[in-house]
């Protein structure tokens, strides 16, 4: 597996060549260099894959159809609780259990059953309880499993306690992010050959991106907190370099700056999220902390070390995952490249945020107070940014406002523990959401193209308002686009559908579980709204764009024509992905096995069985009434489920309908913008908020500590007040010197009696 | 006993000798010279590395010979895994600083002497292991900083050449009332391994009481080098009237004096007086971090922005230093080697385009990555090792002494830690400032790129900046011995709770 | 009456005292110079004074010196005095302050 290097060296090497020696080749070299070797570097993934799948899983996965998730818990743990009050749920977690089998055994009807029987909270201990009687132990996790390797490439750090090694963790979910990142890059790389063609600056451009999917796979593949931060920070780069690509134009430079600036304040909390962690476990790698957190504080759920530790973690998250409060840098950052928005600011760099938290998904389960905050802040997120989008008018604001709402999606599937779903949401978000990207990319080139034409270089390319029609112009564009568009509303076929309504039905679910709070409801009810106003913005901006007429200047629509072959070309296997991909993980009620799910289940099998813990722990169940951490529904509640979400899709697509495409509204000028409408368009004034709430109180302390503490106070008083006090005791006491012999002949007299009168009466 | 580590000390003063023989009117012969001594003075330090002993906890290459016999004061040189990477660090930077000197014309033999000498001392205070010695040394730096900045500086050179001088004589003149006060209580000696050894004896060598006296006195005038808030003042303005060169060495070598002298003689020595003071040193050093930073993010002046970002580095290297744990005291030292090379080479970098525009004022640019893109690049990955990006070195050192520091102060170091957001919001905002947008001067269009010159005093440093980010395990195995003896003077204090 | 070391000790205390009163109070430069000779002289006096009470010669070689710096002094102090009239035309030495701060 040692070959397992390649996968990051392969993209390092074209930054290496390209830039140092890129000069002198031409660009169709650079161009394809590059993107061979991130072809390089997703063969080297396939393979990992399959090498990984070739491996027989050690850990039982969960029972194919129907079943409920205590009935996994019931072979995978061994409670080995005693009646004492008040006796934490204590588990001895580490599965030994080789028997996938033993899972298919437990049927939905005998374990509901025992559920049934189960009378109040120490009794429901007891059905998971194998091993009466036995001695309290604190649950361990056992987060190593036969898919978890680990490829040392070398010591990095050691001092004292702290150990660090730069190893490549390959495992279910390091290999499925790997993919994403390295086939995501492939076809955008190829894409940009054709988009980025004739930019002065187009070598720099691919040793940008070749060195994103270099620290990117470090993000994804290394085996500890500081290795995954290398990438973490080393992605923030990137995307303030492209984004900033353009830098000739200030407010182009300003977005990359500010990218930058406030996902460094996510990151102070990642840091102090690894301060607390190897403060408190002594270690930072995943398998060590996993492990560590799960023996300290799984006695001790929710304590307040973990729970802080979680918070901080989500801070991080929140900055590269543009949640609440830091998302603001996002919308900025289309400001970028096409290309990159697609793939750093939508489908992968973004999502390192989602990657974290479902890592560190065994932390959050033992933090419930933190899985609640997650589950809020992403479901929020998700409804927040679904309503600005609504009245952007700029494409790739539209598109980037989807995102963040995207992302508040799987923050929130995390949050809720629906970790496989936030990943499966990830991927097929990347797929369509590239796709939606490369394809207002493409419509943005024809623009470009089409203003040119008629040597309009004030009106917008990227407003919405200016196009219209685009249909009949640029059909393949336009078909794709469909294609993502009914992906990302939910349209059941397409992938968007099954990890949305997966995400969906966990919130849901969660709710159930907690005993019918109706504020538990919170994340799904947002969530569903949300999906509501995901498909209007979407049908609004596919009908804006590509339907009625043609709105930009007179003259330039005979300039309006297809892409190149090398840009429609990825954008067709992104479609093709965006369709398809969702197979992998088709609803219980669909299918006997849900590929995705398995493939995952070792990952987060430790996470879900502390959740099943903590579930029983945290809420106190009334006899006779049954109880399930997080059970699957039954095949009609999940039918209704499904129903409700393409309901939810289909009333979003109407509106949409009826606005633009019945009633022909058009977007309306800027200056007649109003009312809430306005706020909308304005973001909520955030910016202005934040601007006015930070930015100037910061830099006005940053002046006073200047003028006032640093020039008046320290040195103007302290140091040159001292100076100055000397001057003037020197100015006084030399006032003696009065050139006046006699004087000096008193003194010396008065000196000498001064002596004699001391020497007398000593 | 070889004569290893003498020659490295005195080869620049031969040097400088060497550099009379020298026409004044060649001018290039007196740079050609003066990098030569530098070069070699280098390469005999380099073997160093290799011959140390990293398992040794004791001093290596020692050096003892009789000096002033009636008060019992020695030459006594040493090495230890602490000092290694500044010597190193000092010899490395005397190569490039010659070479980014090429904006001087005033009276080069003098300038170049002047250099050698300080080198002189600036080898002699970390290798000297006799108190009195010690503190010859110490003042010998300061003669030569005082001409440099005071004849080849700015506009302002006088001012901020006495400030310079005044301030750090008045700490180390309290120091020098330590030194006597220890020699007229441990037996008349200076011998710093024969105090230490009291020190540590059960009894000790001086009463609690005293350590804290003597811990202030050296404290303030280490402080004042390093320079801790609210000690700083002098160092903005030494920074921005000193010549490019003089400004690499004051941020690169002449501010380690200040740490180095914490972490050799007043925290080892004084270990009660570390006890009492720990809080406040941590208080200061936080504040440095976050007042440096703040202050840093409204200059208008780039070479004073670097200057105040030094404050806020260096708070990084003092609050690991008292933290006492591994971690932060391996960061702390690795973190003075980073600050040299990354803030080194900020100066030379806002010396390329003084030398250029004859202005250090940021609104003076703006856009002009577009005339000098290579420039701009290395600025670019010189900034963001200063900023503290992994993978380059500044992160190293912050991460290990935030790491380090948790243990014994969380609030610390969690208030350390937001100097990192700061250090991206001022330089960033200069970079963009400077580099970014519309070239709007007409006087930056015929700005040229980097010359061959300034490469050669870039390159190495660019090295060792991702060297050092990829791989520190070159460097911190060397100190790891060192580290752990220097902490068991400290294994007594508790960490502090609470805070 | 038998003169003892006391009545020189007085003589040449008295001595002592005026000289110190004639430097201290009067403004011509040429009696303050005299009034300091008069002090010169009085620790003559002493020195020969103690030199034949103990008997040891090396008082009385010591105020040979002291008289012989003593006329060097002069010599040189009324050069000074002479020069400094010429130039300003005064003796006086409370006009003269040119050392003042």
């Amino acid at each position: 597996m040692q070959y397992a290097v390649l996968l990051i060296l392969f993209p390092l090497i074209g930054v290496i060549i390209n830039g140092f020696f890129g000069r002198k080749l031409p660009e169709k070299v650079v161009g394809w260099l590059a993107s061979l070797l991130i072809g390089a570097s997703f063969v080297v993934a396939l393979s990992l894959a399959v090498q990984l799948a070739g491996i027989p899983s050690d850990v039982a996965t969960e029972p194919a159809h129907g079943g409920h998730a205590d009935a996994m818990h019931e072979d995978v743990i061994h409670a080995e609780s005693t009646h004492d009050a008040g006796a934490v749920a204590a588990e001895e977690l580490s599965h030994d259990s080789h028997e996938p089998a033993a899972t298919e055994v437990h049927g939905e009807v005998e374990s509901h059953e025992a559920m049934v029987d189960a009378h109040g909270e120490a009794e429901a201990q007891d059905v998971h309880g194998g091993c009466e009687g036995c001695e309290v132990s604190h649950p361990s996790v056992n987060v190593r499993h036969s898919r978890w390797l680990e490829i040392p490439v070398f010591t990095w750090i050691h001092v004292g306690d702290l150990d660090l090694g730069f190893t490549i963790l390959v495992d279910p979910l390091s290999v499925v992010m790997m993919l994403v990142v390295t086939g995501i890059s492939f076809l955008i790389h190829i894409y940009s050959i054709g988009y980025m063609a004739g930019d002065p600056r187009f070598r720099l451009f691919f040793v940008y991106l070749n060195l994103f999917v270099f620290f990117m796979l470090i993000l994804v593949s290394g085996n500890s907190f500081p290795v995954l931060f290398i990438g973490w920070e080393g992605v923030g780069l990137c995307s303030y370099l492209l984004i900033g690509f353009w830098w000739g134009d200030m407010s182009k430079a300003t977005a990359g700056m500010k990218a930058f600036i406030v996902n460094r304040i996510g990151d102070f909390g990642m840091l102090v999220a690894m301060f607390l962690l190897f403060h408190h476990l002594g270690t930072l790698t995943f398998q060590g902390v996993f492990e560590g957190a799960a023996a300290k504080w799984g006695a001790d759920i929710g304590a307040p070390a973990i729970t802080a530790i979680t918070l901080m973690l989500l801070m991080g998250a929140t900055g590269k995952s543009a949640q609440i409060p830091l998302y603001v840098w996002l919308p900025d950052a289309m400001a970028g490249p096409t290309p990159v928005s697609a793939l750093i600011h939508a489908a992968t760099m973004v999502t390192a945020g989602v990657y974290m938290i479902a890592r560190s998904s065994v932390l959050f389960a033992l933090a419930p107070a933190g899985m609640t905050t997650v589950a809020v802040v992403g479901a929020l997120t998700a409804i927040f940014a679904a309503t600005i989008g609504i009245k952007q008018f700029d494409i790739k604001k539209v598109l980037a406002y989807s995102t963040v709402s995207q992302l508040g999606y799987m923050v929130m599937a995390c949050g809720v523990g629906a970790f496989t779903a936030g990943i499966f949401h990830l991927m097929t978000h990347a797929f369509f959401k590239a796709l939606l990207f490369l394809g207002s990319g493409a419509v943005i080139h024809t623009m470009h193209g089409a203003l040119h034409h008629v040597h309009d270089h004030h009106t917008d390319p990227q407003d919405m308002r200016n196009m219209g029609g685009l249909k009949k112009y640029i059909p393949l564009t336009y078909w794709l686009f469909v294609v993502a568009t009914l992906a990302i509303a939910g349209i059941p076929g397409f992938s968007g559908f099954f990890s949305k309504d997966k995400i969906l039905e966990m919130a849901f679910m969660m709710g159930t579980a907690e005993g019918l709070n109706p504020g538990n409801f919170l994340p799904y009810a947002l969530g569903l709204i949300a999906a509501v106003i995901t498909a209007f913005y979407m049908f609004r901006l596919v009908y804006l764009t590509f339907h009625g007429d043609y709105k930009g200047p007179k003259g330039s629509a005979e300039g309006l024509h297809e892409s190149p072959p090398v840009m429609t070309m990825p954008l067709v296997v992104l479609a093709f992905l965006a369709v398809v991909g969702g197979y992998v993980g088709l609803p219980r009620v669909l299918s006997h096995v849900n590929h995705f799910e398995n493939w995952l289940y070792p990952v987060f099998a430790p996470a879900n069985r502390i959740l099943d813990v903590v579930a029983h722990q945290v809420h106190a169940i009334p006899p006779g009434q049954a109880f399930h951490a997080f059970p699957h529904p039954e095949p009609w509640l999940e039918w209704v489920l499904i129903g409700v979400s393409v309901v939810a899709a289909l009333v979003g697509i109407s509106i949409a309908f009826t606005m633009y495409i019945k009633k022909g509204l058009v977007g309306e000028p800027d200056e007649k913008q109003a009312g809430f409408g306005k706020v909308l368009w304005q973001k909520y004034y955030i910016d202005e908020v934040y601007d006015a709430l930070v930015i100037r109180p910061l830099i006005g302390i940053c002046r006073f500590s200047w003028r006032i503490i640093d020039a008046a106070i320290i040195d103007g008083g302290m140091v040159l007040g001292t100076a100055k006090a000397v001057h003037w005791v020197g100015g006084g006491l030399r006032r003696v010197q009065t050139g006046v012999v006699s004087n000096y002949a008193l003194m010396l007299v008065a000196g000498v009696l001064l002596v004699l009168v001391l020497f007398m009466f000593r | 006993m070889s004569l290893w580590l003498t020659a490295i000390v005195f080869i620049p003063t031969v040097g400088a000798l060497l550099m009379l023989l020298v026409p004044s009117g060649n001018s290039k012969a007196l740079r050609t010279t003066a990098f030569m001594i530098m070069l070699v003075d280098f390469f005999v330090s380099l073997p160093l590395y290799w011959a140390y002993d990293p398992s040794n906890a004791s001093f290596q290459f020692v050096e003892r010979a009789s000096w002033i016999e009636t008060f019992n004061i020695h030459y006594y040189l040493g090495l230890d895994g602490i000092s290694l990477l500044l010597v190193l660090l000092t010899t490395f930077l005397g190569p490039i600083v010659v070479l980014g000197s090429s904006g001087i014309t005033k009276s080069l033999k003098g300038y170049f002497a002047c250099m050698l000498l300080l080198q002189t001392g600036m080898l002699g205070t970390f290798l000297a292991l006799d108190l009195f010695l010690f503190y010859v040394f110490w003042e010998v730096m300061l003669i030569p900083m005082y001409f440099l900045i005071g004849i080849w500086g700015g506009i302002e050179r006088i001012y901020a050449a006495v400030k310079f001088f005044i301030y750090t004589m008045v700490g180390s003149l309290l120091m020098l009332v330590g030194i006597l006060w220890i020699y007229f209580h441990s037996g008349n000696t200076f011998d710093y391994t024969q105090i230490m050894a009291q020190a540590t004896s059960s009894g000790g060598l001086f009463t609690p009481q005293a350590q804290l006296w003597l811990f202030a006195a050296f404290a303030l005038a280490f402080a004042i080098k390093v320079p801790m808030f609210p000690f700083h003042t002098w160092l903005p303005d030494a920074h921005v009237q000193a010549p490019t060169a003089g400004s690499v060495i004051l941020a690169g070598v002449l501010l380690k004096m200040g740490t180095y002298g914490f972490i050799r003689f007043a925290m080892p020595m004084f270990p009660a007086g570390v006890e009492f003071f720990q809080p406040l040193m941590l208080t200061l050093a936080v504040i440095g971090i976050i007042y440096g930073a703040m202050v840093s993010i409204v200059q208008p002046d780039m070479k004073k922005l670097v200057a105040y970002s030094s404050v806020s580095h260096l708070g990084f290297v003092m609050l690991g230093l008292f933290a006492l744990t591994p971690q932060a005291v391996t960061g702390a030292v690795i973190q003075m080697v980073n600050h040299g090379l990354s803030t080194g080479a900020l100066f030379l970098l806002v010396g390329v385009v003084y030398d250029r525009r004859h202005t250090r004022m940021i609104k003076d640019y703006g856009g002009i990555a577009k005339v000098m893109p290579l420039y701009a690049a290395v600025f670019m990955i010189v900034m963001l090792s200063s900023v503290g990006l992994p993978g380059l070195n500044g992160f190293i050192g912050e991460f290990m002494i935030l790491v380090g520091t948790y243990s014994t102060s969380p609030v610390a170091a969690i208030l350390g830690a937001t100097g990192v957001i700061l250090a991206a919001i001022y330089l960033l905002w200069m970079y963009r400032r400077v580099f970014f947008g519309e070239l709007v001067h007409k006087e930056n269009e015929g700005l040229k790129d980097l010359k061959p010159a300034e490469w050669a005093s870039l390159i190495p440093l660019l090295i060792f900046i991702v060297w050092i980010g990829v791989y520190p395990m070159t460097f911190l195995g060397k100190m790891a011995t060192s580290i752990n003896h220097f902490l068991q003077n400290f294994d007594f204090i508790r960490p502090m709770a609470g805070l | 009456m038998e003169l003892t070391i006391y009545h020189y000790l007085l003589l040449s205390t008295i001595l002592f005292s005026l000289g110190i009163i004639g430097v201290l109070t009067r403004r011509n430069i040429l009696i303050i110079l005299m009034s300091v000779e008069l002090m010169l002289n009085s620790a003559n006096l002493l020195l020969i004074a103690f030199s034949h009470y103990i008997q040891n010669a090396t008082g009385m070689i010591f105020v040979l010196f002291t008289m012989t710096v003593a006329a060097a002094e002069v010599g040189v102090g009324l050069a000074i005095i002479v020069t400094i009239f010429r130039n300003k035309e005064t003796i006086d030495v409370g006009k003269m302050n040119l050392l003042k701060w």
